[in-house]
């Protein structure tokens, strides 16, 4: 019989479990039910008290490493405590948010214990065995896997499970003991590489995808960057969408071109970049090679401005294709957006 | 005051982005049709590690700069013929299979085999660079295996950005969520760093870096030892394309105004 654990984590308030984290609950508990396993949820948090009690309905046992040591993602302290929680747990199957917290350290905990790791998983499934879904070349490829070995660890995609919401109560948390190693890196705090406002929004219903197209000639011969810049910033202002690029757009900062400055490799989507999960994408100014489809892999309800009626997106891969110029209706977009809101 | 670094960048090669790629199964597992004559790439993050690396030991003379990778001998001959013209490195190839299938735990096996073997590497001095994710398998977890094999507990993922210090610590920007980095600071080699992007631009072949790299290349791939990379009990039970295929409305003959009113009903639509 397998023995499941699933690791969470805190948020940056210390106190507060981390989206994703509930929703590896959510799949644990999903797990657990369906093969009629044991389940324990472990914490790692400055101050597990806080998280504990968001599971307290679970009804399962709670496990935690908590400290001023565990504030923040480090990989020593962190692989330490979840090395801790689960050989306290003994779990057979650890399952985890895919975080960057979780994901800087459970393949070292699996080879500490002995176990293999698998990540990006999109889906549990099987009947009578465990049976992970994930992509493979870069979201082009689809495979569904399985092992024999345990413990076997399994990080969990975000947005690819409800996230767990019981009603808060008092928990009974047993706090495991974390023998620490001698720490030599000191995390100093986050930084935003955008220049001015924060573009990247992961919680965002709508992904707006800009292309190389914005900083190329227009039909008056002329580059109009700056304008392009204003009208994606202003867009982005009205309606709270996150802002995806091209690679080609992103790396012209570095070959001299004209650029929108608030673009960095962060915005990247595509193959050599993310690939984010939102109800909602336009796409503008970007034609449709495979590199870029890639990127939105994971995108529900897509659009795009195109000038190239041949263009990818004309092929099977998007909903709706507009044969226009994105200056033009971008500019009567946020006109109407602006017109709303007032 | 410069600090002498021992770099060591791990680095597959992986299909050029713009091939069609189409899963098949074989004996051996999946892979993919035509694996091999597929043009393939120095995988993307795992260059811009070779990048970083290379400005890194050109900033710390005395600094040296392996390049560790597993793939077919003669794959890594063609996909060398390129990337010997954009840094100076001495290869450490290991011949074994290609593709995203394998196991990551017997592929981190190998490499940390390859790397402990190499003469001269002072591990202390170790910086072991790498993508943080392959183009291929994508689990981005081989590094910090290898990692942990070299018994190194001080590990960084999606790095952007290293800023080395006079007394040996160094300064790392990682890549977290919501579009932004964590800044920490490590007290020196050694330490595992998993690459995304970083800051420098694909340097331009140069072939006379090329033809010094290319003499040390040719006898290291003639040598090159072959690797068989174990299942580790791992089992596909399918391997596809996505089906999806969406029925696409081309919209060739409404006004900017009208398409600007499509979108804001579609954009304010529950």
């Amino acid at each position: 019989m397998e023995t499941i654990l699933v690791l969470t984590h805190a948020d940056e308030t210390g106190s507060t479990l981390t989206r994703a984290s509930l929703e590896a609950v959510t799949a644990g508990l999903e797990l657990a039910a369906r093969l009629s396993a044991s389940l324990t949820i472990g914490i790692v948090a400055a101050d597990a008290t806080g998280s504990a009690g968001t599971l307290a309905s679970t009804g399962v046992r709670l496990l935690a490493v908590s400290g001023e040591a565990f504030a923040q993602a480090r990989y020593a302290s962190d692989a330490a405590a979840a090395e801790a929680l689960c050989r306290a747990s003994q779990a057979t199957i650890v399952i985890a948010p895919g975080s960057s917290r979780f994901t800087r350290i459970a393949a070292g905990v699996a080879h500490r214990l002995g176990g293999f790791i698998d990540t990006h998983i999109t889906a549990l499934g099987g009947t009578d065995a465990v049976e992970a879904t994930r992509w493979f070349y870069r979201q082009r490829v689809e495979a569904v896997l399985s092992r024999d070995a345990r413990p076997w660890f399994l990080l969990l995609d975000a947005g690819t499970h409800a996230a767990f919401a019981g009603a808060p109560a008092t928990a009974q948390v047993e706090n495991v003991a974390v023998q620490l190693p001698e720490m030599r890196t000191t995390v100093s705090g986050l930084r935003s590489p955008s220049q001015g406002a924060q573009t990247i929004r992961p919680d965002a219903k709508l992904l707006l995808v800009a292309g190389a197209g914005w900083t190329k000639k227009q039909p008056d011969g002329q580059v109009h960057a700056s304008e392009a810049g204003e009208l994606i910033l202003g867009f982005l202002q009205a309606t709270g969408a996150s802002l995806g690029s091209s690679k080609s757009l992103v790396d012209q900062g570095g070959e001299g071109e004209p650029v929108l400055p608030f673009l960095t490799h962060m915005n990247q989507i595509g193959q050599t970049g993310a690939t984010p999960r939102h109800a909602k994408g336009l796409s503008t100014c970007c034609h449709g090679e495979e590199p870029h489809v890639v990127g939105w892999r994971f995108i529900s309800d897509r659009r795009a401005i195109s000038l190239d009626p041949n263009c990818g997106w004309s092929r099977g891969k998007a909903d709706v294709v507009y044969i226009a110029d994105a200056f033009q209706v971008m500019a009567k977009v946020n006109s109407l957006l602006d017109a709303k809101k007032a | 005051m410069a600090n002498v670094l021992h770099i060591v960048v791990c680095a597959g090669i992986v299909p050029d982005p713009l091939q069609t790629l189409e899963p098949i199964t074989g004996p051996n597992g999946p892979g993919l049709k035509n694996e091999m004559v597929l043009p393939a790439v120095l995988d993307p993050w795992a260059a811009s590690a070779l990048y970083e690396a290379a400005n890194l030991a050109a900033k710390n003379p005395g600094s040296k700069l392996w390049l560790v990778s597993l793939g077919p001998k003669a794959k890594l001959q063609q996909v060398m013929m390129t990337v010997a013209q954009k840094a100076g490195f001495e290869l450490v190839p290991v011949d074994g299979p290609i593709g995203g299938f394998p196991d990551a735990h017997s592929t981190a096996a190998v490499l940390a085999e390859a790397i402990e073997a190499i003469p001269g590497l002072d591990r202390a001095k170790l910086l072991l660079f790498g993508g943080w994710e392959s183009a291929t398998r994508g689990a981005g977890v081989t590094l910090q295996l290898v990692g942990e094999r070299l018994g190194i507990t001080d590990q960084f993922q999606g790095v952007d950005q290293i800023d080395l210090r006079d007394d040996g610590s160094f300064e790392v920007l990682e890549r977290v969520e919501g579009g932004k980095h964590q800044a920490s600071v490590c007290a020196g080699t050694p330490a595992v760093l998993g690459w995304a992007t970083g800051n420098l631009a694909e340097p331009r072949n140069n072939p006379q870096i090329g033809m010094a790299n290319m003499r040390t290349i040719m006898p290291a791939l003639a040598k090159a030892k072959a690797a068989k990379l174990e299942a580790n009990g791992l089992h596909y039970v399918s391997v596809s394309l996505p089906k999806q295929q969406r029925t696409t409305r081309v919209v060739k003959d409404l006004t900017p105004d009208e398409i600007a009113s499509e979108l804001v009903e579609w954009i304010g639509a529950k």
